[in-house]
């Protein structure tokens, strides 16, 4: 039977689902990033975002599942991700930076399609900020260790040490930015970071996981988990096996509950709320202490 | 027995030191201190090993041992008189029935260089002349140079030239430079067959210290517990006053208790310690601070 | 040579016939007053609602003074003299405010001895600890942090350290004075001012301190201390014009804390419980190891939050080890705090002794074995518990677990490095820890994968003002001492 054919432009879209070509566009299914990989969210559940291009795309709604397997995978990461040499870790956490570099336009286009004021600037800014952190990897230790001058035959030294798993929870504006120099600022130390990431956001943060994918960061350094806030932080902060929360989003209320909760097993809460996250106090290596530990050896010199 | 497989623990200087440090803070007052003293002056090898040593001196210091006790019903005489081979007949013929040893050194004395059979001989010497026990000195040169076995033949061969006499293992602490060294060297002396083991010749500094001492205690209890042979200690050299033999009484109570707390395993290297423990026990009765002036000098 | 004798029957007798006699501190010249008042804004107030609490001495159970219970109208006017002291203190400059904390040194120094006697008259604990450990400890934390006051822009690079206002301090029982000199010293240094809630049961020497700071003529204000029990502490951190807690003592507590302060902007140090574990590897200095289990749990008799608690020794050396532990533990002497020899004081309090007791029929109950040193504990009507040690117990066990706070070792073994380093890391807590090895590559390797804040290798229970002190996971955050401290103390 002969179809009759149709040229595809004479086909009504509304949402930019073909090429002025002609040709159909192949869309893109924005899953979570998960111990290095890509899953679809457990509970099935996707929030819809319409770009500003009128495409709509969907977004995981992550759940409190996927945050238990991300903590699971983050947690077996971790202790292989601080092992490694700092320069080691300097670099991998440099070829984030070039490969976003490499993937400009792209973010641009995202931040464009989510509404951002200075989208071109706002990946500048990223991609520095990376190769600012990067740097730090085998330098703040030495900003924030001592030896310590005690008074008896001792050596005493006291060294920074990642604290572990760290969950950051990542505001609306300054979608890259933000992430960015929450993520740095957690795993250059050690640690393995887990993001909640606001659904608007979500193109842009699982975007950033190829990228990441790509830069020979381990499998479960980092993980991100797009979804309500609301839903996910009383799961975060109540979780036994997590360190800290890094709390960079702006409620006072979900502030409030996640310090609240996180007395269950004694977390570090670090509030970092930011209008403007390009700020230059948000480099520099104070960030980077929020989440270490200070170990203090003591070891006898003598014979 | 091949020396180079009795095993040594590892020491930790500060770690002995501390111990050391808690150990001299315990307080010895009233009878628990007179009880001391008396023991104390038991355990005097009251010395004199000097060049100009002469048999009037050491008739003398024979004197002291058998009556620094005179004035004190109940006190205690030393335990031993100890001096030069050459000097061994007299000190002999004075104690006699005293119940007071004759302890002679030997083994070429203080540095112990000359060779075996020389040692040997001045040994047996001494033993004919009279000593019922006998200090040797280790060779201190070949043990730093790692040569264990030597020291440990050594060893046991002037034990056996010692025959009923007892043998004491002088390690010359104040030669080994460190604890780990002074550890080897008292298991090493312990295997090889000595009775006492003893830090010093009095002639190197530092002699005697209460870290030395302790790891030589500790050696001892590891070495009862292994073969269930209990091995005397003798501190020397620079233990002049009653206070610092209380600390290493207290040190020796406190690592290995009662059977130890007698002549017969412990002894002080010393000479001027008797008449200190005498000022004391006299304070302790008479409640007044005394002067040396009025404790005769020997 | 071989003179082998029958070794089984090889025994040390501890029991000797030398005995020491007793060697009592003198108690003269000591003053403890009948009942003691708050300490606020420079003179002493009684407590708004009238109420006094005792405070014993733990080794007789007698009454040594009536001490104020600070109510929340107390804490009120506390607060309110500390805000209104923060102002001029925050503005001196860093040499004056400097120098105020060295006279607070010196002073401690020059009064040494009565404070060492009140120490251990007030907590049970054995004087040589409260001469030798507490109190110049306490008094070197206020020398060092002294020399900070005028120095904090160099301990903060590329950034200006401003105070954070009225610090809210809870301290435990455990080193009275010395916890509150922790307090303290880094708080004033950084230009706080402070309200400070000793512990109910050992309230003394911190209202020792309050006199000689009145002697000192220090800014009313500055200091202000108000005695009570956990009410009056929870009045503290609720109250909404502290910008600063700072809490030492249980993790439960803690937790408590973290929670109420929630969403109030309040910044939080926490230095809460331990169970650490105490490693010998099969090459350690075994004498000096065997010293450092005995200074590591029966320190304070165990009431120590860094207290080695858990034993750990490598399988091919355990049985020696253990048999030498039971030698030293014969040599401690147990009785009377003030007396120069006791190596083991009282028990801080009835409850305390009560948890011990309880923890120890638990241990007897999970199949553990235990050993107690022979002799008998002192008469009358103090709280005494003897030094014990427990083989046999399983990592699940209730004493391997449980912070006990009291003289009790759980002594488990190991083969592996992994398998102690497990073990080890197997609890919520993550203060200290210890290691006992002669290799330098070992010691390393523990060190830097055993999660705690202190790690003591080849020594144990050793503190100092420039060291910094404080834990991981639920031992708490935030560092007490060293460089790491004052940022607990400082905004941006």
């Amino acid at each position: 039977m002969a179809e009759k054919k149709i040229k595809s432009t004479e086909i009504e879209s509304s949402n930019g689902q073909v090429h002025a070509s002609g040709r159909v566009l192949v869309d893109k299914t924005y899953k979570l990033y998960i111990g290095g990989a890509f899953p679809r969210t457990e509970s099935g559940r996707y929030t819809p975002i319409t770009l500003n291009d009128n495409s709509v795309v969907n977004i995981c709604e992550g759940s409190r599942k996927d945050f238990r397997e991300a903590v699971v995978v983050a947690r077996k990461a971790q202790s292989g991700w601080s092992k490694r040499t700092a320069y080691n870790r300097g670099q991998i956490l440099y070829r984030i930076a070039e490969m976003l570099e490499a993937r400009h336009a792209q973010f641009v286009d995202l931040l464009e399609q989510i509404g951002s004021e200075n989208p071109a600037g706002e990946v500048d800014a990223s991609i520095d900020r990376i190769v600012h952190y990067a740097g730090w990897s085998d330098k703040y230790q030495q900003v924030f260790s001592t030896v310590n001058p005690v008074s008896g035959p001792y050596f005493n030294f006291s060294v920074p040490e990642p604290t572990g798993v760290v969950a950051i929870i990542c505001p609306q504006h300054n979608p890259l930015l933000a992430l960015i120099t929450n993520l740095l600022a957690g795993v250059v130390s050690g640690n393995a970071c887990i993001l909640i990431i606001p659904p608007i956001n979500g193109a842009v943060a699982i975007t950033l996981a190829e990228v990441l994918h790509t830069s020979d960061l381990p499998g479960g350094v980092v993980n991100i988990i797009t979804g309500s806030e609301a839903e996910l932080v009383p799961h975060v902060s109540g979780h036994m096996d997590v360190n800290a929360v890094v709390y960079a989003s702006d409620h006072q209320d979900i502030l409030r509950l996640i310090q609240s909760e996180s007395s269950a097993n004694v977390k570090r809460v670090i509030a970092r709320q930011y209008e403007d996250w390009s700020d230059a106090e948000l480099e520099g290596p104070y960030l980077i202490s929020d989440t270490v530990e200070i170990k203090t050896t003591w070891h006898p010199i003598g014979q | 027995m091949n020396p180079e497989k009795i095993e040594s623990p590892t020491i930790d200087q500060v770690g002995v030191e501390e111990r050391v440090a808690k150990l001299k803070s315990r307080s010895i007052k009233k009878d628990s201190k007179v009880h001391a003293l008396k023991m104390a002056m038991s355990m005097i090898d009251l010395t004199t090993l000097s060049g100009d040593d002469t048999p009037g001196k050491v008739r003398q210091l024979c004197y002291k041992a058998l009556h620094v006790h005179d004035a004190y019903p109940g006190l205690p005489t030393v335990a031993a008189v100890c001096v030069y081979p050459s000097m061994v007949k007299v000190a002999a013929r004075h104690l006699e029935g005293s119940g007071i040893q004759v302890a002679s050194v030997a083994t070429s004395f203080p540095s112990g260089q000359s060779n075996l059979s020389l040692k040997l001989e001045e040994t047996r010497y001494a033993v004919e002349e009279g000593a019922s026990e006998i200090d040797m000195v280790i060779s201190r040169g070949r043990f730093l140079a790692g040569d264990v076995q030597y020291v440990f033949d050594e060893i046991a061969t002037v034990k056996e030239a010692c025959g009923k006499a007892h043998l004491k293992v002088i390690l010359e602490t104040g030669e080994l430079s460190t604890l780990d060294n002074v550890r080897r060297a008292s298991d090493l002396a312990m295997h090889a067959g000595a009775d006492f083991i003893k830090t010093s010749t009095g002639k190197i500094a530092p002699a005697a210290t209460l870290p030395v001492t302790l790891v030589m205690l500790e050696a001892i209890r590891d070495y009862y517990y292994e073969t269930g042979v209990k091995i005397g200690m003798k501190p020397a050299g620079g233990i002049r006053d009653s206070k610092t033999a209380l600390q290493y009484l207290v040190t020796l109570r406190e690592t290995l208790g009662n059977d130890w707390l007698s002549p017969d395993l412990f002894r002080f290297g010393a000479s001027s310690l008797a008449n200190d423990l005498l000022m004391q026990l006299e304070k302790q009765r008479t409640g007044r601070y005394q002067s040396a002036d009025y404790f005769s000098l020997d | 040579m071989a003179k082998k004798k029958n070794k089984e029957k090889t025994r040390i007798h501890f029991d000797t016939d030398w005995k020491y006699d007793p060697a009592p501190e003198s108690v003269e010249h000591i003053k403890v007053n009948k009942q003691y008042e708050h300490y606020i804004g420079g003179s002493w107030k009684s407590p708004n609602e009238g109420k006094y609490f005792n405070t014993v001495n733990p080794a007789s159970g007698k009454r040594l003074a009536r001490i104020a219970s600070g109510s929340t109208s107390d804490i009120d006017d506390a607060v309110a003299a500390a805000r209104k002291a923060f102002g001029p203190w925050s503005a001196l400059p860093g040499k004056e405010r400097g120098k105020w904390l060295f006279k607070l040194a010196r002073q401690i120094q020059e009064r040494a001895r009565e404070f060492a006697v009140i120490e251990s008259l007030d907590g049970g604990k054995p004087i040589r600890e409260s001469k030798a450990v507490d109190i110049p400890l306490a008094a070197a934390h206020f020398f060092y942090h002294a020399g900070w006051a005028d120095k904090l822009t160099y301990a903060f690079p590329g950034r200006n350290p401003e105070p954070l206002g009225v610090a809210g301090q809870i301290i435990p029982w455990n080193f009275p004075l010395l916890m509150a000199a922790w307090k303290l010293a880094p708080a004033l240094a950084t230009g706080n001012t402070v309200v400070l809630k000793p512990a109910e049961t050992t309230p003394l020497t911190a209202l020792k301190l309050a006199e000689l700071i009145d002697d000192l003529g220090f800014p009313p204000g500055v200091i202000n201390i108000v005695t009570g029990a956990g009410d009056t502490g929870a009045a503290l951190v609720q109250h909404p014009d502290i910008d600063k807690i700072a809490f030492t003592g249980s993790t439960d507590v803690g937790k408590e804390i973290q929670k109420s302060i929630a969403g109030t902007g309040k910044k939080l140090t926490l230095e809460l419980g331990g169970k650490a574990a105490n490693i010998i590897l099969e090459d350690a200095a075994i004498d000096q190891a065997v010293e450092g289990i005995i200074n590591g749990i029966y320190f304070n008799q165990g009431h120590v939050c860094c207290a080695g608690s858990r034993l750990l020794v490598q399988e091919s050396i355990e049985s020696k080890v253990i048999k030498k532990l039971k030698d030293r533990m014969s040599t401690l002497v147990i009785g009377d705090p003030l007396d120069k020899n006791t190596d083991i004081g009282a028990i801080n309090s009835r409850a305390q002794l009560k948890t011990i007791q309880k923890y120890i029929e638990l241990g007897a109950k999970e199949g553990g074995e235990i050993f107690q040193c022979e002799g008998s504990l002192p008469d009358g009507k103090g709280f005494w518990c003897k030094p014990t040690l427990f083989t046999g117990l399983a990592q699940s066990s209730t004493l391997v677990k449980e912070e006990i706070f009291g003289p009790v070792l759980a002594v488990q073994s190991f083969r592996t490095l992994e398998e102690a380093l497990t073990k080890a890391n197997n609890t919520p807590y993550g203060l200290s820890a210890g290691v006992w090895t002669d290799k330098g590559a070992k010691i390393f390797k523990m060190t830097t994968k055993l999660k705690a804040g202190i790690i003591w290798a080849n020594t144990y229970n050793k503190f100092d003002p420039a060291s910094p002190f404080g834990g991981y996971k639920e031992s708490g955050f935030g560092r007490e001492g060293g460089l790491h401290g004052l940022s607990a103390y400082v905004t941006f």
